[in-house]
C-alpha cells in the first residue's frame, strides 16, 4: 500500500455532491454529522472544497446538466480519491431510469469504490459503509 | 457601473430543495441585482408520471423532494380524488386522521431542518446541532408509523397504506411530550439571544405589498402579514375537526420568518395530539377501482407553502397529464426583492430564509466583471456571514 493510501484512511475528508437527487440522501449524509450519529468519531469530516477531498459522496441520478460538471469535479479532486455512490439513484438510477433527461449510471462515468443502497440509506448504513471501506483499504485490497 | 461584480451562487448544494443557481450582482458590499437560474435537478417527473399507473405515481412524486415527501403524494391523491368526488367522499374517516398526522409530522421535521440551517449560516453551529438532534425523535416517530425515516409511502388513492397501531399511540404521545421543551428552547433562543436577534432583525425584509406582488406562499407570506393557509382556506384531511390557529407575523424580516415557523411547531404538535385522541376505529382504505375521465386539482399546504397538483385523466389507468407546482418556485423569485439592497454577508441568509435552503458549497465564485477573475468562493460567503455574527457578538457592530 502506498503511503498516500495509508494517509487517506487515517481521517477521511468527504466532499458531498448532489447531482439531481431528491435531497433525502443529502439530508441523511448531513444527519451523520449531527449528535446522534456523529460520524466524526471515525475521523470523517465534511469539507467545503473538492481540493481537500479524500472521498466524494455522490447522490442522485445524473442528468444532462450534472454529468459534465461531475467529471470536472472529479478531475479537480486530489488522487487517490475514493468515490462513494450513496442511495438507489446513484446506484441504478432508480425510478428515473427511463427519464429523457437522465443519462448513464454513475459507475459508467466514474470509478465507484463503494455502493450504499437504500432510498434513502439510513445514517447507520452510511457509517457502516465508510468504516468497511477504511478496513478494506487497510488490508491492502 | 464599471465596478459591478457578479457573484454566482450554486447550482449544487447539499441542502437545497432544488439545485438552484443564483447570480448576485454586487457593487462593493451592496447587492444591486440578482438572477435566478433553475433546472439543475430536472428529472422529467411529469413526463415519467404519464408512463405509470395511478397507484405507482405517489411513489414517484414522493421523490420530487425529500423534505416534503408527504406533501407531493398528498396533493397528487387529492387531485385524483377530486375526479372521484372529493376526499371526504372517498376516504374513510380514520384514514383522514392518519393523513393529517403524517402531514403535520413532516412539517415539524422540515421546520427543524430549516432552523438548523439558519443557525449554521449565521455561524451558530450549536443551533444547527440542537435543531437536528431534536429532529431525530420526529424521524423515529415516522419510522414507527411508516417504516422509513424519509419517503413514507403512506398515501394511496382512496386511503392510506398503513394503519397507526393502538400500541404505538402512547409512545407517539410520549415522544411529542418530550419534544415540546425543545420548541420552548428554540423560541427562547430567538427571543432572548441578542446576537441572534441582531443578526436576523430587519434583514431581508419583504413587506406585505411586495409579498403580494411576488405571490409568495406559506410561512414566507404569513411572516409578511398575509393571512393564507390552504389547511384553513381549502381544508383537507381531518383538519376541520381540530382546533388550531394560523400563525401570522407582521414584520416580514428573517426574524419574523423564524418566529412564524417556530410557533407553527406548537400548532403541529397540537394538531397531532388531537388527531391521536380523536381518531376513530375503522377502515383505512376504500379500494378505489376506476378513475373516471376528467380534470382534478389537489392543493396542500406543504411546509414551504401551497403545493398544487393537476391531473388530467382520459379514463384509462394512467394519467394523461400531471402538472406540479411546488411552493419554492414562487418563493425563490421573491429573493429578487429580499436580497437586493442588502449586503453580501446577508445575502446567504436571505436566500436561505425562504427555505429553498441554499448554502453554496462547491460551485460558487465571486467574479469581477471587468477582469472575469474569481475573487471569492462559496465558503468565503458563508464565512463572511458568520464573521458578521462574531462582530455583533463582540460589540463591534
Amino acid at each position: 500500500m502506498s503511503i498516500k493510501t495509508k494517509a487517506l484512511t487515517k481521517s477521511i475528508w468527504v466532499f458531498h455532491i448532489s447531482c439531481g437527487s431528491c435531497n433525502n440522501c443529502d439530508i441523511e449524509i448531513l444527519d451523520c454529522f449531527t449528535p446522534r450519529h456523529d460520524i466524526e468519531r471515525f475521523g470523517v469530516q465534511l469539507i467545503g472544497s473538492v481540493r481537500h477531498a479524500d472521498a466524494l459522496l455522490i447522490t442522485g441520478a445524473m442528468n444532462r446538466k450534472s454529468v459534465p460538471r461531475m467529471k470536472k469535479i472529479y478531475e479537480q479532486a486530489p488522487k487517490p480519491c475514493v468515490v462513494v455512490a450513496v442511495g438507489q439513484c446513484a446506484l441504478s438510477q432508480h425510478m428515473f431510469r427511463y427519464s429523457y433527461n437522465v443519462r448513464e449510471p454513475l459507475d459508467e462515468i466514474l470509478p465507484v469504490d463503494l455502493y450504499i443502497p437504500g432510498c434513502p440509506p439510513k445514517p447507520e448504513a452510511i457509517i457502516a459503509g465508510i468504516t468497511k471501506l477504511v478496513k478494506k483499504i487497510n488490508k491492502g485490497k | 457601473m464599471s465596478h459591478k461584480v457578479i457573484v454566482p451562487i450554486g447550482p449544487y448544494h447539499p441542502l437545497q430543495e432544488e439545485p438552484e443557481f443564483f447570480q448576485l450582482y454586487v457593487d462593493g458590499e451592496k447587492v444591486v441585482d440578482i438572477d435566478i437560474i433553475i433546472g439543475y435537478n430536472h428529472r422529467g417527473i411529469e413526463k415519467l408520471a404519464e408512463s405509470k399507473h395511478y397507484d405507482q405515481v405517489p411513489y414517484l412524486v414522493e421523490r420530487i423532494c425529500g423534505i416534503c415527501s408527504s406533501s407531493h403524494p398528498y396533493a397528487y391523491v387529492l387531485s385524483v380524488e377530486d375526479l372521484l368526488g372529493g376526499e371526504s367522499k372517498v376516504v374513510p374517516e380514520r384514514a383522514l386522521y392518519i393523513r393529517t398526522v403524517i402531514d403535520e409530522l413532516q412539517r415539524i421535521h422540515s421546520h427543524l431542518l430549516w432552523l438548523g440551517l439558519v443557525g449554521h449560516f449565521i455561524g451558530y453551529n450549536t443551533v444547527w446541532m440542537w435543531a437536528w438532534k431534536n429532529r431525530e425523535p420526529v424521524l423515529d416517530m415516522f419510522e414507527m408509523v411508516t417504516g422509513n425515516r424519509n419517503n413514507y409511502a403512506m398515501f394511496k388513492v382512496g386511503g392510506v397504506r398503513r394503519d397507526i397501531k393502538d400500541e404505538d399511540i402512547p409512545v407517539l404521545k410520549k415522544t411529542l411530550d418530550e419534544f415540546t421543551p425543545a420548541i420552548d428552547l428554540f423560541l427562547g433562543a430567538i427571543k432572548d439571544d441578542p446576537v441572534i436577534r441582531g443578526r436576523l432583525k430587519g434583514v431581508g425584509r419583504l413587506t406585505r405589498q411586495q409579498a403580494i406582488d411576488w405571490c409568495v406562499v406559506g410561512p414566507t407570506a404569513r411572516a409578511s402579514g398575509i393571512d393564507i393557509d390552504i389547511r384553513r382556506d381549502e381544508p383537507y384531511g381531518a383538519i376541520t375537526r381540530l382546533d388550531w390557529n394560523v400563525i401570522i407575523e407582521k414584520e416580514g424580516d428573517i426574524l419574523a420568518k423564524t418566529t412564524a415557523r417556530i410557533l407553527e411547531l406548537y400548532e403541529c404538535v397540537r394538531i397531532i395530539r388531537q388527531c391521536l385522541d380523536k381518531m376513530p376505529k375503522g377502515e383505512i382504505d376504500s379500494d378505489v377501482k376506476d378513475i373516471p375521465a376528467g380534470e382534478g386539482i389537489g392543493r396542500v399546504e406543504a411546509p414551504r407553502g401551497e403545493c398544487i397538483h393537476f391531473v388530467k385523466s382520459d379514463g384509462t389507468n394512467r394519467p394523461q397529464r400531471l402538472k406540479i407546482r411546488a411552493p419554492s418556485f414562487t418563493n425563490v423569485a421573491s429573493n429578487k426583492v429580499g436580497a437586493v439592497g442588502g449586503t453580501i454577508s446577508d445575502a446567504a441568509l436571505t436566500l436561505a430564509a425562504v427555505d429553498p435552503c441554499y448554502c453554496c458549497t462547491e460551485r460558487l465564485a465571486v467574479i469581477d466583471k471587468s477582469t472575469n477573475k474569481k475573487i471569492m468562493n462559496g465558503w468565503d460567503l458563508v464565512r463572511l456571514c458568520q464573521e458578521k455574527t462574531m462582530q455583533i457578538k463582540e460589540g463591534r457592530l
